[in-house]
């Protein structure tokens, strides 16, 4: 089986997940992992599709659901495989009145500081005259959680509130 | 001694509520030392539950003494008949599970608890407890009742976080 990075962006509606996991079911496609979400009115989806043929194939058995639903599709062969979540060791706030460049700044420090990504949610809060930015970051500081603590204590000198805190798997 | 097989999610067993245990006999001590060692088989466990291998008993160990990074504790606990008498306050934090393979996520637990068990001996106990030992035995106390972490997952996208210091 192969599998396939599928992204669909539109317009949010009702009905948007079940439509496009029909056809994909009906259509003999196996779903992976997803992450789906409703972003500035719009939703998004991005999903791992397990499908024996082609990308051709693919782009057919969801045409037709995504121009009805009015939606973007964008399909790319993935070297994709399930059972391989990282367990992130770390979790990270940032939060302030939002400007250019905080996303940047942030995880530029966070990079360089031993930071990897594994998941990462964002919003604009408040109201457009203030609005304020809201992050949480999960990841696997793969130099310790220092660095990161000194990392961040560099752009919370600069209006920024930031709280980091160690992530503690428990298996039982 | 010996490993014992885990059961695994979706085995519909692991739904099953646990009897408490009546007989503190030779038999329960031996199925002790295999559930202890079936514990340390496995990827650093830091409790294990009798209905997970299939022993459906309240039973569990619990043991948070030898993490990388020190938490309160009180040592290697083997917990017969386990009560959680008191609650307080609630945190999150992340969880995994021997019997739930490749998934982590986060489940909302009281932060300090009051608990009650028996010994292998039968002798009754009473211990205060905090943050990750309160957390593992919330975990393993569900296993009694046929409840996983899957049972109590919390939202990715809307997680709360838990605060100790506020800082600026």
């Amino acid at each position: 089986m192969n599998w396939y990075m599928v992204t669909l962006v539109g317009r949010d509606r009702p009905g948007i997940v079940a439509r496009v996991t029909r056809a994909l079911y009906e259509g003999g496609a196996t779903l992976g992992e997803a992450s789906m979400m409703r972003l500035g009115g719009n939703f998004a989806i991005m999903m791992m599709v397990g499908f024996e043929g082609d990308r051709r194939d693919l782009e057919r058995l969801l045409e037709t659901e995504a121009e009805s639903l009015g939606l973007h599709l964008h399909i790319d062969r993935i070297e994709g495989r399930l059972h391989e979540h990282l367990v992130p060791d770390v979790r990270i706030r940032v939060f302030g009145a939002d400007r250019p460049g905080i996303v940047a700044q942030v995880t530029g420090a966070l990079a360089e500081a031993g930071l990897n990504i594994t998941d990462l949610q964002s919003d604009v809060a408040g109201t457009e005259a203030s609005p304020v930015y809201v992050m949480t970051i999960e990841g696997q500081a793969r130099e310790g959680i220092a660095p990161l603590e000194s990392a961040l204590e560099v752009v919370r000198g600069q209006g920024i509130d930031t709280d980091i805190e160690p992530v503690e798997t428990l298996v039982g | 001694m010996a490993v014992l097989d885990i059961l695994v999610y979706p085995d519909p067993r692991l739904k099953q509520v646990s009897e408490p245990v009546t007989r503190f006999d030779e038999e329960l001590h031996r199925f002790l030392e295999d559930l202890e060692e079936t514990r340390l088989a496995g990827p650093a466990a830091v409790g294990i539950a009798a209905p997970q291998v299939g022993r459906f008993q309240r039973i569990v160990i619990v043991d948070v003494s030898k993490m990388r990074k020190p938490v309160p504790n009180h040592g290697h606990l083997i917990l017969i008949n386990p009560e959680i008498i008191e609650w307080e306050g609630f945190a999150v934090g992340r969880e995994g599970c021997l019997s739930v393979p490749d998934y982590t996520g986060n489940v909302i637990r009281a932060e300090r608890i009051r608990l009650q068990a028996q010994d292998p001996q039968g002798e009754l106990h009473t211990w205060d407890m905090e943050g990750f030992e309160a957390r593992a035995v919330q975990h393993e106390i569900d296993h009694l009742d046929g409840l996983l972490f899957l049972d109590r997952l919390v939202s990715r996208r809307n997680d709360l976080f838990r605060r100790k210091v506020y800082r600026k």
